[in-house]
Formats: C-alpha cells, structure tokens, sequence
C-alpha cells in the first residue's frame, strides 16, 4: 500500500548509515577492558604435533593466556548439523567417516590454518608477537589437496589412525538400473566431465567475536558477525556444555557472508572461555590472509554427466558420477551441500523422467566447505544446462530449440519430478521467449560479424535455470505497538547486508498502515525472541517476511477486538484501513495508536484478554521456492590473448511477488556477479606437493572487479509462489545459479570456430589461450 | 608489523646520513609495496626513512630532448600531466595503468623502479625509451639498471633521485594484466627513438629486457606485421599459475604487435 507499501522500490533504511561509513560491525565494538585473541594457525596441510612449547611466548610482555588443545579439552567438537539428517555411508557399507573437529587441534593439524593455539594478551600486536615465540615441534606428513586424487589408491590416508581410507561417505540418488537401461536404448547421449571449482567466499568484512562473561549471573555474551544468533547460541552452548539461557548472542551489521558466517567456529566458543576463563571481555578479528586459510570455502566438485536423449531430442535420464571434496572436516552443512545438495536439481527446468545421481565425498587437507551462495544449486545448473547445449550440438539443434521440446509447460504446474522436488509455478517458457527478445538472440550473427572485423570471437550462449531455496524452515517475530502508534518489529532472521530493516518494515507499513519512518525492524539479538532461524538458503523474505506478516495479522485480529469493545461495536462491523479501525458506514473511528495505548489498561480490554499490543509469530513457509528464470550472455574472446569481456548479460527472473524491486535487482546483480566470478576468475588453488593455497591473498585470487562487468539488463516474470503467505521466491542465489552455465555456453559458443568444445571453470585468458591453441594443434 | 622508528628526510643528504646510522632502514616512498609487507611481516625495517618531505625529488621537467620526472612523483602525476601527454603520451598512459587510483596517487616512479617488481610497468619504459636512472651517486643507463630478480645496479647507499626519459619520436606501451593483481602479465613498451627502435619487455621474465630480433625487423620496417613471426623463447621467463612461461613468450609477441600498431 503507498509508497513505502509491499512492492514498492522503497530507499534502504540501512544506507544512510553504511554508505557514509558509519556502519557498526564487529570491530567497531570494544567492550571495556577488553583482551585480544590471535590463532596461532597449522603452517603445514598434514602434520603430527609432537610439542607446543608456550614458556617464552608466556613470559612474553603483555600475554595473558595461550591455550592448546591440551588446555580446551572440556570444549566439546564443533557439529555436523546435516550428519543428524542423513544416513550417511561409505562405499563399502560402514558408517560415514567424519573426522572430530576440535576448536584447537589435539594430536594432528590437517589443513593449513587448522587453529593450533588461541594467544591472548593486552593487545593484538602482543598476542601476534607471542604466537610467533609459540615453539611447536612438527612431522611433517604427506597431504593430499587434489578433491579425486585423495580417493585414489595409494594417496596417503589422512586419518589413517581411525579410518582405512579418505572417502568420508558416498551418496546415491535414484535408481541405477533403470537408468542405466535408459542410456542403453537412447538414441543420443553427450558426456560432460568437468570441475566445480573451490571457491573463497571473500565477504568484504572478515569474521569476528567477542566473549564476555559476567560471573554474578554465570551468563556468557557472544557479539559475532553470523547468519543466526540462535544456531550460534545453540551449538555454542552445545561445544561449552551449558545451557542455552547462559548465552547471548548479538550481531551488529554483518559485512557479507554468503554463507560462509553460517555456522559457528572455534574462535565463538573459545573467546567466550577465555572471558569466563580470565574475567575479561576477549575480543578476536580475523585478518585476511587468516580469511583465505579458515573461513569455509564452497562448492569443489568433480563431475562427470550423461544425458540421454531420443530420437527426437527428448531427454531420457541424467546420470552423475562426482567426487566432492569436504576438506579436513565435516563442516555444519558442508556434506549434505556436496551430496544431495548438488544433485537434486539436476533435472532443472526440464521434463527429465530419471535421474541417477551418486557422490562420493572425499577427505583431503583444505580447509572444510560449506554453503557458498547456491550451495549446490549453482553446481546442478551449471550440469544440465552445459548438457543441454552438448545435446543441442549432438543433435543439430539449437541451443533454443532443444530447450523448447523439453522445458516444462506453465500448465503442468504444480510440477513434481524424479527427484522429489515439487515445482509449485513457473512459467519457463515465458521467461525463454521474454529474455531471447530482451537480448535480441536472433540478432547476433549481425553482432558477430562485427566483431569478427574486429578480430574478435562473439559468442552467445543461455541458461534457463530454476532453483530450490530453503523451505519449511520456521522463522519467528513479533509485532509491537506502541502507545503512540509506533511499531517494532522484531525478527528472528538476520541480515549480512539484505535490507531487512528496508524489507520487513515495507509489509509492517502495508498492512498496518504505519508510516515508514515509525517502524523500527530490530533482530540479531538472542535474548529478544525465544526462539529464530536466520539468514540462509534465500529464504529470509517469506520465512522472516511471513513471520512479521503472520505477527501483524495477530496484531491487527487483537486490535480489531479491543477496538470493537471500545467502541461497543461487533467485531465483523469493524473495518480496518490505512492504520484506523472504523464502525462500517460510520465516522467513529479509533487509531492503531489509539487502541495501542488503551490496550495496558485490562480495564478497556474485553475480560480475560492480556494487556498490550504486542504479538509473538512463527511462521512456517509450507515449501521450497523455485525462483527461475533465463539469463542470455553475450561474450567476446581476443583469439590472441583468450581474453574474455562479457558484453551483454540480459535476465528474465520469475521470483513471483516482490516486496522491493530495487532491492532485489541488487540481489541479481550481486548474484550474477559471483556467478561470473566462478565462471571466468576465481579459484582456489593448492599446491600438490604441499598443501598450500597458492591463491592465498588478492594478488593471486581473482575476484570479479567492477571494470569486468557489463550492465545487467532485468526483467521480471512474476508467478506468485503458491507455498508461502506473500507469494515470494527467494531472490538471493538465484543469480549466482544462472550465471556459470549461460557464461561458460557463451564462451564456447564465442570458441566454436577454434573448434574448442571444452573449456574449465574459470576459463581465464591463460586456460582459453591454451584452449585454442590445442585445438588448432589437434 | 613491527615496531620500527619513523624518520622524516629533509632532503638526500639527511636521508643518506639517517639511513647509514640505522641497523637496519629502508627508504620509504609512496609505501605501497613496503608498508604490505611490513604489515604482513615479511620486512621488519628497524627504521623508515620517508623521501615525502624532499621537495628536490618530486615533480617533472621537460627540455627540449628529455623528460625528467623526480622519484617521488607520483604514478598519478605522471599519468595527469599534460607535458608527459604532450611529450611522451605512451608514458602518461602507462602510468595510468598501474594499480587502481589509490595507489597511483601514493606509489612513485622512484620506488617502482627501486623495488623492480618483475611485473611493474615502469621498468619497460625504462628499458623500451632508454631512460637514465640518476641517483645520489651517478647517472645509471637503463640498460645497466635491472640485474635479475627484484635486483637492480643500486648500492645500498644510493637513491634514486630522477629518471630521465629522451623523448622519442613514437612510442606506445600494451599491457596484459594478470587477472588477480592487474600487475602486467606482459607489457611491452615499442618505441622508435632517436638511438633508433627499442623494444622494453616487462612481466614475462625475471626483470625487464629488450628484444633485439624485434628491434631489428621494426628498425627495417615500423610496421605491425615486422614482428608478427618474430617468438621469443620462453626459457628463463616466468611462470606461475596465471601464466606459463609459454603463454607469456606468446604474449610478449601480441602486446608487441598491437603496441607497433598503436605507436
Ligand atoms: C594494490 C596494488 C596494486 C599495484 N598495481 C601495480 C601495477 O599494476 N603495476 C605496477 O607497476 N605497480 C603496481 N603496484 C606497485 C606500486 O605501483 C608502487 O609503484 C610500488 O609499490 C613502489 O612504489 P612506492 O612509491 O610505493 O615505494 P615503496 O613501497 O615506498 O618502496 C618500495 C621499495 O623501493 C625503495 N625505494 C623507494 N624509493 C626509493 C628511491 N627513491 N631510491 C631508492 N630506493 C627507493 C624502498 O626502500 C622499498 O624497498 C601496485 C601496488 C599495490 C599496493
């Protein structure tokens, strides 16, 4: 309703603050008489730890503590959320194998930047010194990075005192046999083998914590920068062996996560020890360099696909074979993301009647993986839609029409396929027809002789992808009105820079018709709301939007009552309007505010009714979204350099109802943006021999810069999602989904006349250089 | 970081004289290469001797012949002035490259060329327009100034005050950055000089050099299609995960070929 109203590009509430640097994160907090923590880190990917000599580091000036693995042994390990979920296997039947993570290692280090010790001192400078004097005597041990090489014989068993091998656990999807008899009779199958490659997720503030403790109480305060401050709560107290009523958890604003600030770390439990431990608030900020070598890292796949296909171009059945990596340990997410998570997409806008999917994820010394925007999502898309145009190629279609004879139909909807995903809407064909137009498709011959006057290869290439975002999650808030007619709302979710305040504050004004500027969303606060999910799987807007709209209906259902016992009215005569209750067809009228503020006296309330206007929800969405939609791109590749500069990236998303348009093109642009970081830049390279990240700062891993990036054309396609109360499909990964495939189909469509078909992710200049440089050769 | 001690110069002399009674100082320029890594503790100086106060090493002089630009001058002064676009347009571009803005208005030509960071962009104009490196102590020729590795002719008691380009008759400078850094993957400096052509390669091996075979087609011929067939060997160059020895061979050829075009 209005301007402020649902819908609406309504101003961020956030930017005045952050966009002139006045932002509030972590670091800007200090807590009087704070010490500082520094991670003494593993400079080694495999190592057994014989000695921790911490005299002299000690003795050091200024050194308050330093704690080993030997001094934390009543921390418990941190989680694996997802092991809880899925019966995890290995391939020879037994139980899945994860390693225990300790908050500080005990007997071996495996990863380069395993934390060894937690240095504490006066100041940050002095707990560096002191780690550096921190004598800790190592054997060395082979390692293994490579995600498929650490599953092959003879690679050195990294746990070789627990386990007999490095596969953690191998995953199956669908039915072998029948798949198999369905390659066998195909008319055509295409084969894509490929890496999805590790990548750092480099949110623009780095992690960072807080403990406090306060004896008189027995209560810890933990101020971190998270995705939820009631998963850190519970799994904090969970590690400390405490009750979750001993801890508070708070987040300031949150400087980017992108999963990556999803789950707890050791640093969370540990500087809450060390407050409890020295009687002083810790505080610990990770650098960069720390953020490259012990933040989760994502994806990491090796895949090898099949799509069968009939005479006629319909596909058959999807096959996969992948090896996923997890790193040195089981992180919260991490394995369900590598497993089902990269396989139950697969079959994507497409009729696809089988799929066959298995995963085996490896061990190897990097550090764990866990949701990196998409959290397998993006990997499924990117499969399909790199078969469909090898299918395409294999069958003289083209790229458009192979996708017409196999897209599902808007009327099939609600659509369930082979891998128990129920699609509840869509229109794919819409967003195919709306997004070739937008992009002028049929034009590009005319663009491509240009370019090839120029010395330039265009090339143009599709993806039309559909993704499922995180469904049946309950998320809580409350709705408070106050006597002046002022609203809080207070919101389970939690922001890392998605303009909840902006968001959630526009459905408060829609329906209860309050001023905008007289609604304050407040969350990121533990002890507020019993209970909250948070950020995660682009579900905030209708899990944490649907439960501030569930919290106003109770409002408004509560209000309609006081108001007609106010004014002496049945309650099916009052009617509800722009923030005033009125008796229909009558001038007798009562604010909110008004009824706000009668509503502490029990003497204006009906009998029994509780005072105040103040209404606690849960709202639990009853599905999945499945934002979809097509993204077209344009490239042109320098034949002499393999230099790559993306001309035209064009968008049509269906994210049915949007509660802020501009806000959510930011969504797609940041989306798209990590997208084509995959695709043509970033990766995270180890060394073989030894462990290391080679690509440790960024000087050596590429992020997308700004001069990399075309304008992105948008435009929407809206279908109401039908499993949730505002009809919205989670916008936040769908850009990143869509973009690998439709880029790399680019690349190689710009590359046909070289006769390249294949090109790795990121195809740098170096990798398409070479690319047509074998080919030319072959 | 370490501590250290900070010491402001007011001119060579004094900054010769703090730098001899230090254990251990380093110059201090636009600190755009020392400062990271005093930050990351991979330096540990014991003192900082900062050149910022001494007015005689900053600003850029034209004559007739050269362009003279003090060391402290900054990459953005450089790519700014409208006598550097005037007489050597190639150079101005250059320096437009390097880096992004924040780092073209603190780094200086002095210290890039000092530092001979093996992908810096002034040591090919150095070496592709012939400059003169004057320090404290004597005028060092470009072709007697990069020894190797982050390795140049300068004592340890010797700044550089100036460089000295001759301005030459056509010249234009291409740069392949490396994706990650956007330092040069290869750059090459193409210019047609009084001394007749010179060819400045940066990034592609240790430190800068010429090629003479380019020198030599271009000198019978300016023209792009002279150095087309021309390869240049690929061992000894650099190799790292961006680029290998191969494909930067390759490019010194291209960035070659489109700086002849482009002079
Ligand atoms: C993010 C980033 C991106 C960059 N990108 C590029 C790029 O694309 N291309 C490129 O060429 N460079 C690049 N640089 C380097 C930058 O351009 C500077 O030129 C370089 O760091 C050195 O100059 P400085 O003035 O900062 O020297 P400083 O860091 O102050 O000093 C460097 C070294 O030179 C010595 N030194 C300084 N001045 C003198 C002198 N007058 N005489 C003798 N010794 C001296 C110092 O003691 C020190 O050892 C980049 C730097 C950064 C931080």
């Amino acid at each position: 309703m209005g301007e402020f109203g649902i819908g609406q590009s309504v101003k961020r509430k956030e930017d005045d603050t952050l966009l002139i640097g006045k932002g509030h994160y972590i670091d800007d907090i200090n807590v009087a008489g704070q010490a500082h923590a520094y991670v003494l880190r593993s400079p080694h990917a495999n190592a057994k730890v014989l000695s921790i000599e911490t005299g002299s580091a000690l003795a050091m000036p200024g050194v308050l503590a330093i704690y080993t693995g030997a001094d934390v042994e009543d921390v418990g390990p941190l989680p694996c959320a997802v092991d809880a979920m899925f019966e995890f296997k290995r391939r020879n039947g037994s139980k899945r194998f994860f390693p225990t993570h300790h908050v500080l290692v005990r007997t071996h280090v495996r990863h380069v930047g395993d934390p060894v010790a937690f240095v504490i001192a006066e100041t940050r400078t002095q707990a560096k010194d002191a780690a550096e004097a921190v004598l800790v005597d190592y054997e060395v041990l082979p390692s293994v990075t490579d995600t498929a090489a650490a599953l092959a014989p003879g690679a050195p068993v990294i746990y070789a005192d627990e386990t007999d091998g490095n596969d953690a656990f191998l995953f199956t999807m669908g039915d072998a046999a029948a798949s198999e008899a369905a390659f066998t009779a195909a008319h055509k199958t295409v084969r894509f083998k490929h890496v999805n490659q590790r990548i750092i997720a480099a949110s623009m503030e780095p992690r960072g914590c807080i403990g406090e403790y306060d004896a008189a109480s027995g209560r810890y305060t933990l101020h971190t920068n998270t995705q939820s401050v009631y998963r850190n709560r519970a799994i904090c107290a969970q590690m400390l062996g405490v009750e979750e009523n001993r801890i508070h958890v708070t987040c300031p604003e949150v400087g980017g996560s992108f999963g990556m600030k999803g789950m707890p770390y050791p640093e969370q439990p540990l500087v809450m020890l060390a407050a409890q431990r020295l009687g002083r608030a810790v505080k610990w900020y990770s650098d960069r360099s720390e953020a490259f070598l012990s933040d989760t890292q994502g994806r990491d796949l090796v895949v090898d696909a099949e799509l069968a296909l009939d005479s006629d171009g319909h596909f058959l059945a999807v096959r996969v074979h992948s090896v996923g990596s997890m790193g040195a340990y089981a992180s919260n997410f991490g394995p369900m993301i590598l497993s089902a998570g990269s396989v139950r997409m697969l079959p994507g806008v497409y009729r696809v009647p089988l799929v066959y999917a298995e995963v085996e994820v490896s061990i190897t010394n990097k550090v764990f993986t866990d949701a990196y925007r998409g959290a397998g999502r993006p990997e499924a898309s990117y499969v399909i839609e790199r078969l469909v145009d090898l299918a395409a190629h294999a069958m003289k279609l083209s790229p458009v029409e192979i996708r017409r004879r196999n897209l599902i139909a808007a009327a099939q909807m609600p659509y369930s396929g082979p891998t128990g995903m129920t699609y509840d809407s869509g229109d794919f064909v819409k967003n195919l027809d709306d997004c070739l137009k937008a992009a002028d498709w049929d034009g590009i011959e005319v663009r491509r002789a240009e370019a090839a006057k120029r010395g330039r290869l265009r090339g143009i290439g599709m993806s039309v992808y559909i993704e499922a975002t995180a469904g049946g999650v309950p998320e809580t808030a409350r709705i408070e009105v106050n006597a002046d007619g002022s609203v809080m709302a207070y919101s389970g979710s939690l922001t890392q820079g998605q303009a909840h305040a902006t968001t959630f504050a526009q459905i408060v004004a829609d329906k209860l018709g309050t001023d905008y500027d007289r609604i304050t969303v407040h969350q990121g606060d533990s002890d507020i709301l019993a209970q909250g999910g948070g950020a995660g799987g682009s579900r905030s807007g209708y899990s944490g939007g649907g439960a501030v709209l569930a919290g106003v209906e109770k409002v408004i259902d509560k209000a309609r009552k006081i108001a007609s016992h106010m004014l002496e009215a049945a309650e099916a005569d009052i009617e509800f309007d722009g923030g005033t209750f009125t008796i229909a067809g009558t001038d007798r009228t009562l604010s909110l505010g008004d009824v706000a503020k009668a509503a502490d006296d029990p003497a204006n309330l009906p009998d029994g009714m509780a005072p105040g206007l103040k209404e606690d929800a849960t709202y639990k969405s009853e599905a999945s979204s499945f934002p979809n939609g097509c993204h077209i791109v344009e490239v042109e590749v320098d034949p002499d350099t393999g230099d790559i500069v993306i001309e035209n990236y064009t968008v049509v998303d269906d994210f049915g109802h949007v509660l802020n348009p501009m806000i959510v093109h930011g969504q797609i642009h940041g989306g798209i943006v990590q997208g084509i970081g995959q695709a043509l830049y970033e990766d995270a390279i180890y060394d073989a021999e030894s462990g290391q990240l080679l690509t440790g700062s960024f000087m050596d891993y590429c992020m997308p810069r700004a001069l990399n990036l075309p304008s992105i054309k948008i435009d929407m396609n809206v279908v109401p999602c039908t499993t949730n109360s505002l009809g919205l499909k989670g916008a936040g990964e769908a850009g990143t989904t869509g973009a690998t495939g439709a880029v790399i189909n680019a690349v190689l469509d710009a590359l046909a006349p070289t006769g390249v078909t294949h090109i790795e992710m990121p195809a740098t200049p170096q990798r398409v250089w070479r690319a047509i440089h074998d080919a030319k050769a072959a | 970081m370490y501590q250290f001690e900070y010491h402001k110069a007011s001119s060579v002399e004094d900054a010769m004289k703090k730098l001899a009674s230090a254990d251990d100082g380093k110059i201090l320029a636009g600190g755009m290469t020392l400062l990271p890594t005093m930050k990351q503790r991979l330096a540990s100086p014991s003192d900082l001797i900062d050149l910022s106060g001494i007015a005689a090493l900053k600003g850029i002089k034209v004559d007739g012949k050269t362009v003279t630009i003090g060391a402290m001058t900054t990459h953005w002064e450089v790519h700014s002035s409208k006598d550097v676009q005037k007489a050597i347009p190639a150079l101005s571009d250059l320096a437009g490259q390097i880096g992004d803005p924040m780092v073209r208005h603190r780094g200086t030509i002095g210290g890039s060329i000092a530092n001979s960071d093996p992908s810096a962009d002034y040591p090919a104009a150095v070496i592709g327009l012939g400059a003169t490196i004057k320090t404290n102590k004597r005028d060092i020729a470009a072709d007697d100034y990069f020894k190797g590795l982050f390795e140049t002719a300068l004592a340890d008691d010797e700044l550089i005050v100036s460089v000295s380009f001759p301005i030459p008759k056509r010249a234009a400078y291409q740069k392949f950055p490396q994706p990650a850094s956007r330092y040069a993957m290869v750059g090459v400096m193409v210019a047609e000089t009084d001394s007749g052509i010179r060819v400045g390669v940066t990034g592609a091996g240790p430190c800068a050099f010429r090629v003479p075979a380019m020198e030599k087609a271009l000198g019978a011929k300016f023209a792009a299609e002279s150095v087309a067939n021309i390869t240049i060997p690929s061992d000894g160059l650099n190799s790292d995960i961006h680029g290998s020895a191969e494909y930067r061979a390759h490019l010194v050829g291209v960035m070659a070929k489109r700086a002849v075009a482009a002079a």
